[in-house]
């Protein structure tokens, strides 16, 4: 097997790697380019802790082949937080204590917020069958959707702030980019 | 001097304690940058892989690794010849981390690999020939107690003679002679618990239930797998990054299974991603060290999802009978039960912990239960969540909920009438302190959840259950730096929150603000001895500790206090972060802070520290009681929860948040163990579900949220309260689902899991009856 020369984005930032056709993007990300935020729970797309995005598609990074993400866009949890500023979800993640061992928070938070970009006002329902691909054996749950449904208050409140200032702004956000032909990995 | 760290002292008010900040270690956490065990890498490190038996019970001939030795890439190939026995090392354990001969269970490990990364390993795995004989395997506790059943160990086991039974008066009638035969061999162990005369006092019931009952195996199901890398030197100095519940008990059972000195082997802990008990042992860990120290690099293994489920310890199947005498009133006369539990293929099922727990929420006057330890063709066990407990309370409590039905009884008021309080002689033996089940069943009684009124298919169970909880053996440092902030080290894993939890209870000790405390895990050179973070004992063990080791550093900060006023050390006293003198006789000094005195420390004597290392007891049981609603669809047999409660006993709650998350968690554990959770075994004895796609745990949209009710009966055996929460939430769920199905549509489920094929069987059975 000959390595693959791959180029692509990850968190904004140009990223070129190279690795073996047998290495998903959760081994390329995890053990090429060291970013081990992204956690392998199972390798077959059924735990989420590998979620990350694809083209603004929520994916198992496990289910996605490295060679396959030239010249795509990756978001990982590494890019969530800005600077030294959290993310809203990270923060009530935090307050709500939504998480107790932690390993498949960055999973949760990479998943809850793919949810949020496209819509800011989920049903409880909602978000326990988004984040059904994600499991976690710690909390049962209960402080996981609190947090995310309080993120999303917040976020509608912070809206409906600057849209009262900026007429023009759009209520909700849109997704980042509508899935490509072949993105959807997880099958 | 008014402080003595000596001295017991039940606090009951506080500033710090109780309070909900955001952990220490949260930040990390949400943002992928805390390392798990398998974050970690060292330069030049191998990819460690293990090859395991695809048979139950096999013979193995012999093992060829020559072709895999030849590979390129391949830097060194394991088997057990080496990792020779060692004197007093524990031969289960080695046996359990690589097979001697004879594979015991479809997984077991017969050889490992290093190579220079997966690709090659894998390879090298394939090239290792192994011939095996396979052997006739059992999987069924109830089969492998049968008189034909294939024998693991030949000759280890003394056959148990039901029909001889010397003390049989002790033995519970039915159901044991019912299994009764001249002799087995695979049965490891024999527990009888129990006071009075229950053949009597059967005798004076009104109702008597009895009935059988059976349990799967499940698995703890923490997110993250096993990992490890070992690193050993050619001069024998090793160093282990590993996810453990226990760093300490990793070092020490590797050093004793490799021949090592314990001072050559360093373990740091990672962050864990969940252990439930399921790392409590080793697996991989010794395999890791004795590839390195073949190889000559670091070494790292993970395991795979498969391997976890083949190769790790799930909890005991269960094979149960019970059988409770009442009163009209409904006060439990007499009781009896007999516990099967396997524990995989060597001794050491929960069976003891589970005839223990069985009926300790009861007072009861006759009370015997009987515990058989089985070892079958599976992985070795490991613990889970109050171990053993949950299964015994599954059948008491299901035949508590039939008796209170057969009376016309509340299920709440049957057990407020029997309820274990303080004086209890207990079911196990110990008399109960002052304890809060009581109190769990009151609260439970009057929370809005029991008074919702059902619909159709609906039903409503309740459940109570116990957990003694664990203290040991603990060490904590706290150490004042320079600008009077602190650092705190300690020897018991954080799993979910615990370190906030200990800076609370030492921002408290000092009245000082908690974000001024820092604590760490340390590695195993740089604390004593900590026993496992187990038995939900780290917030109660290295809570007391802190406290203890705070009070030392306070000793010592009003000797220094008491030096640069030039007064006697007793006339010192600390109050709200800062020494004060002890009354107006001592002077009159502006106090000093604990700032001033850390700035003050190099010109007084030098640095300040505090420590307290102990074998704590008096950890004081949790008990608690649940209330679930659920909804059954008749024409699918699928069940959805409605709502659930749980009301614990936390003793006080240091972070109600995460006590919160220990009901909580339990809870959904306990969920998926009655709805959905089971080892499936192949006729040929190999596990056949072993992957989260198969084997399913509880998702996000199976549960509603989880309410609580924290209940603080205080624990007098430390300062502030506190008992251990983390293992009793798992106890009544079993239970609690069924009681509410069984109310929910009159069948009363009494194998587990009730998936909805065997709710719908049910249901047709009592068509069928009806029609």
């Amino acid at each position: 097997m000959s390595a693959v020369h791959v180029s692509t984005n990850i968190n904004g930032d140009d990223v070129e790697f190279v690795c073996r056709p047998d290495e998903s993007l959760l081994d390329v990300l995890r053990d090429r380019l060291g970013m081990t935020g992204s956690k392998e729970g199972c390798g077959t797309g059924d735990c989420g802790a590998c979620s990350v995005e694809l083209d603004g598609r929520l994916v198992c990074s496990c289910l996605v082949m490295g060679a396959e993400v030239g010249g795509h866009k990756i978001e990982t949890i590494e890019g969530m937080a800005q600077g030294d500023k959290l993310h809203p979800l990270q923060q009530k993640f935090l307050e709500h204590a939504a998480l107790q061992c932690g390993i498949c928070t960055p999973g949760f938070l990479v998943a809850a917020r793919n949810l949020l970009e496209r819509n800011n006002d989920p049903t409880e329902t909602e978000v326990r069958y988004w984040l059904a691909g994600n499991l976690c054996r710690c909390t049962g749950y209960d402080k996981i959707v609190r947090a995310v449904l309080d993120t999303a208050k917040d976020m509608r409140k912070s809206a409906a702030k600057s849209s009262a200032k900026k007429p023009a702004a759009k209520k909700k956000a849109a997704p980042k980019k509508t899935a490509k032909k072949g993105a959807r990995h997880a099958a | 001097m008014p402080l003595d760290a000596n001295t017991p002292d039940l606090r009951t008010e506080f500033k710090s304690v109780g309070t909900r900040p955001n952990r220490p270690d949260g930040v990390d956490k949400v943002t992928g940058r805390a390392r798990f065990g398998a974050d970690f890498a060292l330069p030049g490190q191998l990819t460690g892989l293990i090859l395991r038996s695809p048979h139950a019970h096999a013979k193995i001939k012999s093992i060829d690794t020559s072709a895999a030795e030849a590979l390129p890439g391949v830097k060194a190939v394991i088997t057990y010849k080496d990792i020779p026995e060692q004197e007093g090392c524990d031969k289960d354990v080695l046996v359990n981390i690589m097979a001697r001969g004879t594979a015991l269970y479809d997984g077991h490990a017969v050889a490992a690999v290093a190579a220079v990364d997966a690709s090659v390993a894998r390879k090298a795995l394939k090239l290792i020939k192994v011939d095996y004989k396979v052997l006739k395997h059992v999987t069924d506790v109830d089969e492998a107690m049968k008189p034909d059943a294939p024998v693991l160990h030949p000759g280890r086991f003394d056959p148990v003679d039901f029909s001889t039974l010397e003390n049989a008066a002790h033995v519970s009638g039915k159901e044991e002679r019912k299994t009764a035969t001249p002799a087995h061999s695979n049965i490891a162990g024999r527990y009888v618990f129990g006071h009075g005369d229950p053949d009597k006092g059967f005798k004076q019931a009104d109702v008597i239930v009895e009935h059988e009952f059976k349990t799967e195996a499940t698995h703890q199901g923490y997110i993250e797998p096993h990992a490890c890398t070992a690193s050993v030197s050619s001069d024998g100095m090793a160093e282990l990054w590993v996810c453990t519940q226990g760093p300490f008990m990793v070092r020490d059972v590797c050093a004793s299974l490799l021949g090592m000195d314990v001072s050559r082997l360093r373990v740091t802990p990672s962050e864990i991603g969940g252990g439930f008990g399921g790392k409590t042992t080793v697996f991989i860990e010794p395999v890791a060290l004795a590839l390195s120290r073949k190889a000559g690099k670091p070494v790292k293994v993970v395991m795979s999802r498969s391997e976890v489920f083949r190769a790790t310890g799930p909890t005991s199947s269960a094979s149960m009978w019970v059988k409770i005498g009442a009163k009209k009133d409904g006060t439990f006369v007499a009781a009896d039960a007999v516990l099967k539990y396997q524990g995989g293929a060597f001794p050491g099922s929960p069976v003891e912990m589970g005839a223990m727990c069985a009926f300790a929420c009861y007072d009861l006057k006759n009370v015997r239960i009987v515990g058989y330890d089985v070892v079958t063709n599976r992985p070795k066990q490991a613990a889970y969540r109050a171990p053993g407990a949950p299964m015994s309370a599954f059948a008491v409590e299901g035949v508590i909920g039939e008796i209170a039905d057969k009376l016309g009884m509340d299920a709440i008021d049957i057990r407020l009438k029997n309820a274990a309080k303080e004086g209890t002689v207990s079911s196990y033996g110990p008399t109960f302190g002052p304890v809060g089940l009581v109190e769990t069943l009151e609260a439970a009684k009057a929370h809005k959840n029991y008074k919702v009124k059902l619909g159709k298919n609906q039903g409503r169970g309740v459940a109570s259950g116990f957990w003694f909880n664990f203290a040991g053996n603990t060490c904590v440092s706290i150490n004042l730096n320079v600008d009077g902030t602190l650092a705190l080290a300690l020897g018991t894993v954080d799993i979910g929150g615990s370190r906030a939890s200990m800076c609370l209870m030492a921002a408290e000790e000092l009245g000082i603000s908690y974000e001024d405390v820092r604590a760490v895990i340390a590695d195993t050179s740089s604390l004593g001895y900590n026993d496992i973070s187990e038995g939900s004992r780290v917030t109660f063990s290295s809570g007391l500790a802190t406290i203890k080791a705070v009070r030392d550093l306070k000793v010592r900060m009003c000797g220094r206090a008491a030096k640069i006023w030039g007064i006697p050390e007793d006339a010192v006293k600390w109050e709200n972060g800062a020494a004060h003198p002890a009354g107006s006789n001592a002077g009159n000094f502006p106090p000093l802070s604990i700032k001033e005195i850390a700035a003050q420390a190099s010109a007084t004597g030098g640095p300040l520290a505090g420590h307290y290392e102990i074998n704590a007891e008096g950890a004081g049981p949790s008990f608690a009681t649940h209330v679930c609603d659920v909804e059954v669809d008749p024409d699918t047999g699928a069940m959805k929860v409605l709502r659930y409660l749980v009301v614990q006993d936390a003793g006080k709650a240091i972070h109600p948040s995460y006590v919160e998350g220990q009901f909580q968690g339990g809870a959904v554990q306990g969920i998926g163990w009655v709805l959905n959770e089971e080892y499936f075994y192949g006729k040929d004895g190999t596990l056949q579900n072993a992957g989260f796609l198969d084997y399913r745990v509880p998702v996000c949209s199976d549960v509603p949220m989880i309410d609580t009710v924290i209940v603080e009966v205080p624990n007098p055996g430390h300062p502030y309260g506190v008992r251990g929460v983390g293992e009793t939430s798992i106890v009544p769920p079993l239970a609690c689902v069924a009681n509410a199905v069984s109310s929910a549509i009159g069948v009363r489920a009494r194998t587990l899991p009730m998936s909805p094929p065997r709710v719908l069987a049910a249901l047709e059975g009592v068509a069928a009856s009806k029609a």
